[in-house]
């Protein structure tokens, strides 16, 4: 069996049990309609201040949403005894990893494209103009994002205090990209084009490289256990 | 061999507090208030130097599975944690009279804090594993992200701040800085580093203890 069609069932498997149990779905689809509301609430009604702080809400909507599914990518298999199986699977290991990193992608890909729906429409923000170049942001967020989420999902998943450990590793390391996020989404928000934001989305590009690398080098030390 | 080092440590931290206070003249502009340079520069290069090792030892325990290189990696990584906090509190103790803020979030401030929080996730995964060998592995693949982030995180801090003086230590061109002062920092340098060689052969002797009982 090839890299890619281990990797491929993988993300086939996660998908289905995603498609026919929707657990996570429909919960993180709540949690961020509830994180709408509390982002209104927090920051009252008025909306040229919900506007102006549009980039971090919506990107901090996404770490939350990140945290909760990301956190939960191999509870699955550690509570059916699955872990095993994963272990004894032949071949190289970080076939697993890219399986399970495109399948979180898909997942926060979805959850990212119902938050910026539900955005423009209760925040009254166009973001249909700036869709393109936001896509691309958002791709290289999300990927970034949910390489050391996955990474970091395998490692916690056997130790205890998991559900505190899991954000205090992941959120110092996701730094550069909330920053670089945060900072390109302004500008495009703003109308600015492009080509402005150009060095976030190297740096982006470039932050999704090392971790991306790192997991594939380093998965199979942590499916070890 | 451990005691020598602690030894040298004291004598060279004696001769730091004499350089510092004693031989380097008072700076122009900032007053005494520059004097707190002999602690801060120390810090942070030590901070590199044992985040440095974390990654030396992280990389080198997942090849070769010693448990002396997670031990090297276990004690780099707290000793980094300590002196990180002490480069946070004495810039913050220094920018207080010559920025008049406690804390902003320049650029290297912001970076040196999340290098902190890092490390500080890095204990907190270490203290929660029981398994040396689960603990050693888990560890050393934070240690190598931990560290291959440090430059993505100084260029998206930088880009996204800068208020700091520009390193005039490490810059390109030739350092403008006084020859006394340079005297000052280097052997309090020297100090921080035996000091930092002692705390580490001492940590990882009680590392070692630890895992026979």
């Amino acid at each position: 069996m090839t890299y890619a069609r281990r990797a491929w069932i993988v993300l086939w498997k996660d998908l289905l049990v995603e498609r026919r149990s929707k657990e996570q779905l429909n919960a993180l689809l709540f949690f961020c309609l509830l994180l709408l509301f509390l982002f209104q609430f927090a920051l009252g009604p008025d909306r040229e201040r919900l506007a102006a702080a549009l980039p971090g809400l919506l990107w901090l909507g996404f770490i939350l949403a990140g945290l909760l599914g990301l956190g939960r990518s191999f509870l699955a298999e550690r509570e059916n005894d699955c872990w095993e199986g994963l272990r004894l699977s032949p071949g190289d290991k970080s076939a697993i990893y890219l399986g399970k990193l495109a399948g979180n992608c898909v997942l926060m890909a979805v959850v990212e494209i119902i938050m910026v729906v539900l955005f423009g429409v209760f925040y009254g923000v166009d973001l249909w103009t700036p869709a393109a170049p936001l896509a691309l942001v958002l791709a290289l967020g999300t990927v970034g994002l949910a390489a050391v989420g996955t990474l970091f999902a395998a490692m916690t998943t056997h130790v205890r205090a998991r559900e505190l450990l899991f954000p205090v590793l992941l959120l110092p390391v996701q730094v550069p990209v909330l920053l670089a996020t945060v900072s390109a989404t302004q500008a495009l928000l703003l109308g600015q084009p492009l080509a402005d934001v150009a060095h976030w989305l190297k740096l982006l590009a470039g932050a999704d490289l090392v971790y991306v690398t790192i997991g594939l080098l380093t998965f199979e030390f942590v499916l070890e256990a | 061999m451990t005691r020598i080092l602690g030894w040298l440590a004291a004598l060279g931290l004696i001769a730091g507090l004499a350089a510092g206070f004693g031989y380097a003249p008072r700076e122009a502009i900032q007053g005494n208030v520059q004097r707190i340079m002999y602690l801060h520069v120390p810090s942070v290069l030590t901070a590199y130097l044992a985040f440095g090792l974390v990654l030396i030892g992280s990389i080198a325990y997942l090849a070769t599975r010693r448990a002396g290189w997670d031990r090297l990696a276990g004690a780099a990584g707290e000793i980094g944690v300590l002196f990180t906090g002490l480069t946070i509190v004495s810039g913050s103790i220094w920018g207080k009279p010559t920025w008049g803020t406690w804390w902003t979030w320049d650029a290297r401030l912001t970076s040196t804090a999340v290098l902190f929080l890092v490390y500080v996730g890095y204990l907190l995964l270490r203290s929660l594993i029981e398994d040396p060998d689960a603990r050693g592995r888990y560890a050393a693949v934070v240690g190598i992200l931990g560290a291959l982030n440090i430059p993505i995180v100084h260029f998206s801090v930088k880009w996204w701040r800068a208020l700091h003086q520009p390193s005039t230590i490490l810059g390109p061109e030739p350092s403008p800085i006084d020859p006394a002062i340079g005297l000052a920092l280097f052997v309090n340098w020297i100090a921080f580093t035996l000091l930092f060689a002692y705390f580490l052969s001492r940590r990882m002797e009680i590392a070692r203890l630890e895992e026979q009982t």
